[in-house]
């Protein structure tokens, strides 16, 4: 029985470095090559040596697809192509190809240049990678090679997100990436049609929630901001320059509008700029209603954000500040929330998910005395706020998307262990199929029981639905028979007769002969005779035919009678059938030895 | 460049849509443009472009963007009047995916991959929805007009041929070649402004489709009976063609055509608890074959072959009835034989299951044995097998069964 396997190196049972390997049908998948925010040392790149332990990956994986442009799926990229060691096709949309490069290379100068760390990847090696990409469309299949072909689909999220659906032979795998059901104020929602893949590997970062309605969601933000505001106090909201600070930014802007308010809002600078033309020049990821208005108006320019600066912060009064990094880890939005934290006034708003590890997460958590480096503590008394904004799928979602595209097994990645397991319970109770929750490292094999496609002759396939007749009898159905010639890489179904001559083979004629004994006074033809009617009687539904030249056919089974030489009472039959009429001449032999019923005429 | 690898080993290929000026290089033609251009507003005067509001247009912006400065045309307004000009550049913009690399490359950076949003930026490129409204107020010349209809019969360009058709400082240059621009001067004559023509068409010529035939090779081709001789103009340019052979079958408006190609093979899929229960046996080196009995279904033109439903097990019943009462149900029709029974062999076979007095007589195609004590008549020959048995039905079939095999069941 041929098998899937899949083994997440990252992101199994578990949020950052996702890294997924599919094998199916002989091919190996590398699925997202991403970096944990959570971790400073070797945690945080996922553990290649599993797929080989020294030497370069590429003669063993076909193809690297990376879904989008988040740090925890593209994060260790240029690190796997060129340090690790990878030349063959990396496959992303036109979005994330065009933005990937620019967040791996303002994270590098993070990590190398203000932290200074050594082992990282250099500018070079992310331009070198990139080189290696090769961009998708959505919808489009692309052939890999002759075997492994996929396709990427809508997924929301961020600019750019794709499901990809990948497919060898009569086997499909549907990698889900990161993605959202219900559209926002700037991407439209996740779809996909019924491909009915044999696994649907999902994210489940919000397995056990069910999410409000946005619009209190929102209205609980603005009220927040607007309350901080009002009392003078400083709003700083740590978001990723691309993603859904562009959400968040629209939902102010159209608020500041209505209510007229007067205090500025910042962006910190570096990305902004950047990130409005990559909105303008990719409109066609977004959503229907900024599409159909680009045009006349461009909803990703602002009247009321302006880029920040870093003396602003000192400046007394009320603001709204968007920076980055979104977990507040390090950069600008930590250097700012340096600066607040100490007064009650303030507010930071955690607008998405925070890795473990990270400032964001620990002050969510409640943490109020943080550690700083060179000893020092920082007390933390502004007020920490968490609006989830992400757009990730929630328990309803997920439900949805197996329901939309129908799979036969179902994974889970991209979440904790003990909502996935909830949600793993929800599933298999609800689409009675199996669900696979792997940690990392460990291997789940899923057997596939595919058709298998075969080439029939269209001879004989016409031959049979005319016989067929337009509606099929269920209760007795038409077999139909014929030879598979299995050649090469080819199967071929076709009538025998044409297996005989395609293959140069005689014909092989098996007949028999047998002579029953039977007792009856009548003469020769009346004892044909009433032996056709006997048959006739015993054998409805087949061809019984009295022949004037004094024979009797049923099917293509010849019956002679003759009389005995010694005793004209004394019948002797003649059957004689070939081996395709075995089974009725078997039959008959048996029959006519018992003689005939004396009831007949 | 178009990707042509999914048309290799086409059978039929479908050709059309070649150009329709084969003896005009879109490069030269771009040239012209531009040295016509530049000089009639040297001299002074207007040039009028009569364009679709989308297409060559984009090429023709991007070449003037880059001759503008050295043609010192750095003052001269270019005026793009359409009810879309505005739709028609935004939307140029956002289909990365659909240009040349080089473009895709731009939109990485992030910028946009036409230039004529600098164009407009810079405001050397204004454009308006019609001629009523700020363009008449805010309209200078001498300057350069894109506007439509190509074919000079309706839209704006109606209203710049009146007003600028006396001078023949005045240049239209016409670039699309869907009209012919005499035809379409025709009512406006006599005519002091001067005409150019260089249609810029840049879809396949001759040259390109034979090189891209010989590449792609396909069983046949078909196209328009117009592409199998010269041009009426150039009916002496024996290039202008397609010359092929085996010849291309032509077309012609409203006729129908059967296209040349039968198919043998249609897919279907065998469910796999068929796929199981098939035993394929190796009848030629590398060759195997597998008798399939089978149920198929067609729907929605998808055929899948099931496995033969079993029939349900005979209800028990209190009266006994008398075996071989009912006639067998046939349901699948036997396989047909090949090969042929080995003498020896098949002796040494009888000897196993007992039967020890066989005579073996010979006759012209074979061999007829006399089984003695079974007084059973078997006669093998090349391709076939008779056996008389009278009277013994067990004996019989396990003769059968026995002559079985040494055979191919196909």
């Amino acid at each position: 029985m041929p098998e899937i396997k899949v083994t997440p190196l990252g992101a199994g049972q578990d949020v950052g470095r996702s890294c997924i390997l599919v094998s199916i049908g002989g091919k190996n998948i590398m699925l997202d090559c991403g970096m944990h925010m959570g971790y400073n040392d070797d945690r945080r790149f996922p553990d290649f040596s599993y797929i080989t332990q020294n030497g370069r990956l590429t003669d063993f994986l076909d193809c690297v697809i990376i879904s989008h442009f988040h740090l925890d799926h593209c994060g260790a990229l240029p690190y796997m192509s060129e340090m690790v060691g990878y030349d063959g096709p990396i496959y992303m949309t036109h979005p994330t190809k065009a933005i990937c490069p620019i967040l791996l290379e303002d994270f590098r100068k993070i990590t190398v240049d203000k932290k200074g760390e050594t082992n990282f990847f250099t500018s070079q090696m992310i331009k070198d990678c990139m080189k290696k990409v090769i961009p998708l469309n959505l919808h489009q299949t692309v052939q890999v090679d002759d075997e492994l072909e996929i396709k990427a689909y809508y997924a929301g999220h961020v600019l750019g997100a794709a499901m990809v659906h990948i497919k060898v032979g009569s086997e499909s795998v549907v990698y889900t990436g990161d993605y959202n059901m219900t559209p926002d104020r700037h991407l439209g929602a996740a779809w996909i049609d019924k491909c009915r893949p044999d696994i649907l590997i999902s994210e489940s970062t919000y397995a056990t929630t069910i999410r409000d309605s946005k619009r209190c969601r929102e209205r609980d933000f603005l009220k927040k901001v607007h309350e901080t505001i009002e009392r003078g106090g400083k709003v700083l909201i740590p978001v990723f320059a691309l993603g859904r600070a562009q959400e968040l930014c629209i939902l102010l802007e159209t608020f500041w509008e209505r209510m007229n308010l007067k205090a500025p809002i910042y962006f910190s600078t570096g990305l902004t700029e950047k990130a409005n033309h990559y909105y303008k020049l990719f409109i066609t990821w977004t959503n229907q209603k900024i599409r159909k208005t680009f045009v006349q108006r461009n909803m990703f320019e602002f009247k009321h954000i302006k880029a920040f600066d870093r003396s602003y912060a000192d400046n007394p009064g009320p603001m709204v500040v968007f920076a980055t990094p979104g977990m507040l880890h390090a950069g600008q939005s930590l250097q700012i929330f340096k600066k607040w934290a100490g007064n009650e006034k303030n507010m930071v708003i955690m607008p998405g998910y925070c890795v473990q590890g990270t400032i964001g997460h620990k002050i969510l958590n409640g943490q109020r005395k943080l550690e700083m480096e060179g000893r020092a503590t920082l007390d933390v008394k502004l007020q920490v706020e968490y609006m989830s904004f992400s757009a990730h799928a929630d328990a309803k979602g997920i439900m949805q998307l197996i329901r939309m595209a129908e799979p036969r097994n179902m994974l889970l990645v991209h979440g904790e262990a003990v909502k996935m397991e909830f949600l793993k319970g929800k599933i298999e109770q609800e689409f009675s199929i199996d669900c696979h929750m792997p940690a990392n490292g460990e291997t789940v094999t899923v057997t596939t029981n595919p058709s298998v496609p075969v080439d029939i002759s269209l001879n004989l396939l016409k031959r049979e639905m005319a016989l067929g007749g337009p509606l099929p009898d269920p209760k007795k159905p038409r077999t139909m028979h014929g030879t598979l010639i299995m050649k090469e890489n080819s199967l071929k179904l076709v009538s025998s007769e044409q297996a005989l001559k395609e293959l140069g083979l005689n014909e092989h004629q098996l007949r028999f002969t047998c002579r029953v004994q039977l007792q009856d006074p009548h003469s020769d033809p009346d004892t044909l005779h009433r032996i056709y009617t006997h048959l006739k009687s015993v054998l409805k539904g087949y061809t019984i035919q009295h022949l004037p030249d004094g024979t009797v056919m049923v099917e293509s089974i010849v019956i002679k009678v003759s009389s005995s030489a010694e005793d004209t009472n004394t019948k002797v039959l003649l059957l004689s059938w070939s081996y395709q009429d075995e089974d009725l001449g078997s039959f008959l032999s048996t029959l006519l030895k018992k003689g005939l019923p004396s009831g007949l005429c | 460049p178009m990707d042509q690898s999914s048309l290799k080993n086409s059978d039929v290929l479908i050709l059309t849509g070649l150009t329709q000026m084969p003896t005009a290089n879109p490069d030269g033609m771009l040239g012209e443009f531009c040295s016509n251009l530049a000089m009639t507003i040297r001299a002074g005067g207007n040039v009028l472009v009569p364009c679709y509001s989308s297409g060559v247009i984009y090429d023709l912006l991007e070449c003037l963007y880059q001759f503008i400065e050295s043609a010192s045309l750095g003052t001269t307004p270019f005026y793009f009047i359409s009810p879309v000009a505005n739709s028609s550049l935004e939307f140029s913009q956002i289909f990365a995916e659909w240009l040349c690399h080089n473009k895709q490359t731009k939109v990485y950076l992030p910028e946009p991959p036409f230039p004529h949003a600098e164009l407009i930026q810079t405001n050397k490129l204004k454009h308006y929805p019609s001629i009523h409204g700020d363009f008449s107020s805010e309209f200078r010349q001498p300057c350069v007009v894109f506007t439509g209809h190509p074919s000079l019969r309706f839209g704006d360009v109606v209203h710049f041929m009146e007003l600028w058709g006396k001078s023949s400082l005045n240049t239209i240059i016409f670039t699309e070649p869907d009209f012919s621009y005499l035809d379409a001067l025709a009512p406006y004559q006599p005519l002091a402004m001067k005409c150019v023509y260089c249609p810029i068409d840049t879809r396949l010529n001759f040259h390109q489709v034979s090189k891209l035939l010989k590449e792609v090779q396909p069983v046949h081709v078909v196209c328009p009976e117009q592409y199998t001789q010269p041009p009426l103009t150039q009916s002496h340019r024996s290039d202008l063609m397609l010359e092929l052979q085996p010849p291309p079958m032509p077309y012609r408006r409203c006729s129908v055509l059967n296209l040349p190609f039968r198919r043998r093979y249609e897919r279907v899929y065998i469910l796999p608890e068929l796929a199981n229960s098939l035993v394929p046996s190796e009848i030629k080196p590398g060759i195997s074959v597998a008798t399939v009995s089978a149920v198929l279904h067609s729907k929605d033109n998808k055929h899948t072959l099931q496995s033969v439903p079993k029939p349900p097990p005979a209800p028990p019943t209190k009266k006994r009835k008398r075996v071989m009462e009912e006639p067998p149900v046939v349901l699948a029709p036997k396989p047909l034989l090949s090969g042929a029974v080995p003498l020896e062999a098949f002796l040494a076979t009888l000897q196993k299951h007992g039967i020890t007095e066989v005579k073996v007589e010979e006759t012209a195609d074979g061999h007829i044995l006399h089984l003695q004590a079974e007084d059973t008549l078997i006669q093998l020959e090349e391709d076939g097998t008779h056996i008389v048995c009278d009277n013994n039905e067990p004996l019989r079939t396990t003769l059968r069964d026995l002559v079985l095999r040494f055979l191919q069941k196909l």
